[in-house]
């Protein structure tokens, strides 16, 4: 039997971003405020990051810990947290059998949005007057990075290893080469050297590592854990367990490192599955749920918040909007209607993409989020609307790195012609 | 009846009436028909620690209606067969087939003047159902495919299968029915004494009255054993790129290249468990192991997928594999009969084995009758019913019966697969239980999606390892 149910808000997913906008939400009475989680804890991906660097400067937490403060939060504000249930698909949609995005099913505008989901209990059907999707993102795995090679076990990505690692205490090899030098690979190579394993290097395509300099020169210097630039992993080698990567240096040159274990690590990618399943919009260039400044998705009543919209940023930036989603859901709850998909906010090359990326009258967002995929020193990011120059902004007195955060403020947001065309950010 | 699965440790003192070497689709094939006559005593021996793990694994999965074989050949008619074998066998044991044709799409003029030849090959084949499109009905039933397409060959009955299931299935029955399965036991050694074979394999000897070989890649090595030097195995790689589930609504139909001298080409097919295949390479090896997956392999594949199916291309990339089939230089399969040396040989099973194996194993079972075995009287076997791996029928967590008698079946594990802990528990307590996570996943899919391991692979690992000890 199925069960169906209603509630006021459904968020999908109890990472820092849903676990914040159910608080939020439930904190302000927003009624039943429910989130689904498919793994057996509340937390996300902060549950198997057992180092620092979450919480606030002034309160600096390690991943569980700041996994387990939101998780306590949201139930104390009155949040029903569900764990061990998968939201699977939208009830009454589907892909269209013509191969399009699927359709918004045959309710129409207005109707209230229908999940499906499934957990021990068997399979259920909840309709929410608001939904939130904060499904948040994945690393790419060796696979979908198209490494070549062959198929040996102990190849990993950093999520596998930690949890290999932090919750299962597993094995995993003895020698391990880390692809990537950013933040995320250091960690992964903490967890490595955790576990009890050596580092054999870090590899990056990239000239210099991503992360804080003293950061990279630390695990270089005192742990002597060499950082390969310009190179990348070009071929996994060995039968049954991993023998070794050939790696290729950008001049042409390659050698071979011989390790058991290798940790494919960074290039997120949002967890969109729910998101495409229900026919919304993307952006092209997050390939999340295109959003407006208060994080409207292109179908009434689903918001979404966190990775999921752009991968992959701290916990702190989804935790906050997370917060911030759900003072749009309020208003949508309090019958503020749902706006129109507004103007497209895009960037040009060597900027990649940018979050929150369309353009509403409603509020602007607390500030974007941006990437660059060549490092920037001292960038002027410059606004336009159809030529016309809406703002410009020195974000950074530095270096901006790939793969590192760079913001952007939204005052400019304002000025932005809603009858105008689309809206550009490129570096001066 | 008492089920014999080994592993390790030396093997039966005993002769058996026939030994099959290789568990892959084939020897799995035979020993199920062998074991329909329960007076004859079976051995199936693999080197490798699991059924399925040579060419039957990696291949491109499709139950060929042998359209485009040729025409006469043992292999036209054992696939013509085979295909209405397997087809009402995987009804009856739930192995996930979809009847979702294929098109083989015309690109140029050459290609599209080549078409009618192949509805005239298909008629000598036996199969008439084909039908030629132009291009107006071609995008109305394939609206993602690349411009530029002048026409395409409609074969409505081919269809896309389980390879792994249909081995596993093969063999769970054949064991359940008296059938002894060896695995890693590699024959290295043959000797024929007058009426019986003296094998010496990695866990010893082992003695057999008849043998088949059906060692796939390896045929021809075993042959060499036994003194025959009919034919060379070469290996054909073939690498494939399996899409993202998100992309299986960007085709319908087996999208099928027309066939030129240099072979079938490359393909865009959905796969049973809802992903989208590109591929297979053809490469001519000499290294049998050379399972890898390279660069320019890849990039090629992506070149051609697309020119077939735009969008794939921004779609992400689930698995890469590459599978080695057993090229002989002969246009046909290499099936012959050693009477005097009570010896079957079972070579060159090319690109068309699985749909095949069930006919390959009737006829070699003819074949060994014919060496002068008494088969004794026959019976149906039990059936089995195969936990479903497609995504065209209901899996567990679809079924709030299942869930209702047991939540495990509600608790998923791999999210992207969603493969519930129950099925992972079923799984490891089945009659050929998985050695390894890649046996596994085989079975249940666990770790086969979007994210490999991301999220799911620790827990998995805890469960198999939990399970097993
Ligand atoms: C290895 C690693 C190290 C990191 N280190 C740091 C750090 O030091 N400091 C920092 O600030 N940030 C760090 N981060 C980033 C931080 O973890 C993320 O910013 C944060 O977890 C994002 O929160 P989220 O809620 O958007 O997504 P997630 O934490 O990923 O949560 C999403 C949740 O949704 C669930 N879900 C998805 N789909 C469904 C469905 N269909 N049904 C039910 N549930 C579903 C998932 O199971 C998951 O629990 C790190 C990330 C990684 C991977």
């Amino acid at each position: 039997m199925t069960t169906s149910r209603s509630v006021d808000v459904l968020v999908v997913g109890a990472g820092p971003a849903g676990l914040a906008a159910a608080a939020r939400l439930a904190a302000a009475g927003a009624g039943r405020v429910e989130v689904l989680e498919r793994e057996q804890q509340a937390g996300g991906v902060p549950r198997h990051c057992a180092h620092g660097g979450f919480g606030t400067w002034t309160r600096p937490l390690t991943g569980p810990r700041y996994a387990r403060l939101l998780t306590e939060a949201a139930e104390r504000a009155g949040a029903v947290l569900r764990t061990g249930t998968t939201v699977l698909d939208w009830a009454g949609t589907g892909p269209d059998p013509a191969g399009g995005p699927a359709c918004p099913g045959p309710a129409g505008p207005g109707a209230r949005p229908v999940l499906t989901a499934v957990g021990p209990g068997g399979p259920e059907t909840i309709e929410a007057r608001a939904v939130v999707l904060a499904t948040g993102a994945r690393e790419r795995p060796r696979t979908a990075r198209l490494v070549p090679g062959t198929r040996p076990d102990g190849v990993y990505t950093t999520g596998e290893l930690q949890q290999a690692v932090h919750l299962f205490g597993q094995d995993i090899g003895a020698r391990a080469v880390v692809v990537g030098a950013e933040d995320v690979s250091y960690a992964a190579a903490a967890t490595v050297r955790a576990a009890g394993a050596e580092v054999v290097a870090l590899v990056t395509e990239h000239p210099r590592a991503q992360t804080g300099r003293a950061r990279a020169r630390s695990v270089r210097l005192c742990h002597g854990v060499p950082l390969l630039t310009d190179s990348t992993v070009a071929e996994l080698l060995g039968r049954g367990r991993l023998s070794g990567v050939r790696v290729r240096h950008r001049d042409g040159r390659t050698a071979v490192l011989s390790c058991d274990t290798v940790v494919f690590t960074g290039d997120f990618v949002p967890d969109h599955e729910l998101a495409r399943r229900g026919g919304l919009t993307l952006d092209p260039g997050t390939r999340g749920p295109a959003v407006d400044g208060a994080l409207h998705t292109s179908r009434p009543g689903v918001f979404a918040a966190g990775n999921v919209l752009h991968a992959v940023e701290r916990a702190g930036t989804a935790a906050g909007e997370g917060a911030g989603a759900a003072g749009a859901v309020l208003d949508f709850l309090a019958g503020t209607r749902w706006p129109a998909p507004g103007l497209p906010l895009a960037v040009e090359a060597p900027l990649r993409w940018i979050a929150p990326n369309r353009i509403t009258p409603a509020v602007p967002p607390a500030r974007y989020v941006l990437r660059t995929s060549t490092p920037l020193t001292r960038p002027v990011l410059r606004i336009h609307q159809n030529g016309r120059l809406l703002h410009s902004e020195r974000p950074s007195l530095g270096t901006v790195l790939p793969n590192r955060p760079l913001t952007l403020t939204a005052r400019w947001t304002g000025g932005v012609d809603p009858e105008g065309g689309g809206v550009r950010v490129s570096l001066a | 009846m008492t089920v014999t699965v080994t592993a390790a440790g030396p093997l039966p003192p005993r002769t058996y009436d026939v030994v099959i070497v290789g568990a892959g689709v084939v020897g799995c094939a035979l020993a199920r028909e062998l074991a329909r006559h329960p007076r004859l005593s079976v051995a199936l021996v693999e080197a490798q620690d699991d059924v399925g793990q040579g060419i039957s694994k990696a291949n491109t999965a499709i139950l060929h209606t042998g359209f485009d074989a040729a025409p006469g050949t043992l292999e036209a008619r054992l696939v013509r067969e085979g295909y209405d074998r397997l087809g009402a066998y995987a009804a009856e044991s739930g192995i996930p087939v979809e009847r979702v044709g294929a098109l083989l799409v015309a690109w140029d003029e050459e290609q599209l003047a080549a078409l009618p030849r192949l509805t005239g090959k298909a008629e000598r084949n036996g199969y008439h159902e084909t039908r030629l499109l132009n291009p107006g009905e071609l995008y109305a039933r394939e609206p993602h495919l690349g411009p530029g397409a002048l026409g395409a060959l409609h074969v409505p009955g081919e269809s896309i299968i389980c390879p792994w299931t249909t081995t596993l299935a093969y063999a769970t029955q054949a064991v359940r029915a008296g059938v002894h399965l060896h695995l890693n036991t590699q024959v290295t050694q043959v000797s024929w004494e007058t009426d019986g074979h003296r094998l010496l394999t990695s866990r010893g000897p082992l003695l057999a009255r008849r043998l088949v070989n059906a060692a796939g890649l390896h045929a021809d090595i075993v042959d060499r054993l036994l003194g025959h030097e009919d034919f060379t195995v070469t290996p054909r790689r073939g690498q494939l790129l399996v899409y993202d589930k998100l992309a299986r609504p960007l085709v319908r139909h087996i999208l099928l290249p027309v066939p030129t001298a240099l072979g079938k080409g490359v393909l865009v097919a959905p796969t049973v468990y809802g992903n989208v295949l590109l591929g297979p390479t053809a490469e001519d090896l000499d290294d049998k192991r050379a399972t890898g997956s390279t660069a320019d392999g890849l990039a090629g594949l992506r070149d051609k997928g697309r020119r077939i199916l735009p969008a794939l291309l921004d779609e992400e990339v689930t698995a890469v594999y590459a599978g080695l089939r057993a090229a002989t230089g002969q246009e046909d399969y290499r099936i012959a009969a050693h009477p005097e040396h009570g010896y079957v040989t079972v070579g060159g099973i090319r690109s068309t084995g699985l749909t095949a194996s069930m006919a390959i194993a009737a006829h070699v079972t003819g074949l060994l009758a014919g060496t002068g075995l008494d088969l004794g009287p026959g019976r149906e076997p039990e059936p089995v019913t195969m936990p479903n791996l497609g995504e065209a029928f209901p899996r567990p967590y679809q079924r709030p019966e299942l869930m209702a008698a047991d939540p495990e079946y509600g608790t998923l594990v791999c999210h992207c697969e969603r493969v519930s802990r129950g099925e992972i528990r079923d799984a490891l307590a089945t009659t050929i239980p998985p050695r390894t996570l890649e046996g596994l996943r085989r079975r249940t899919r666990a770790r086969a999606g979007r994210c490999q391991g991301f999220y799911c692979g620790a827990a998995v690992r805890e469960l198999f390892e939990r399970g097993r000890a």
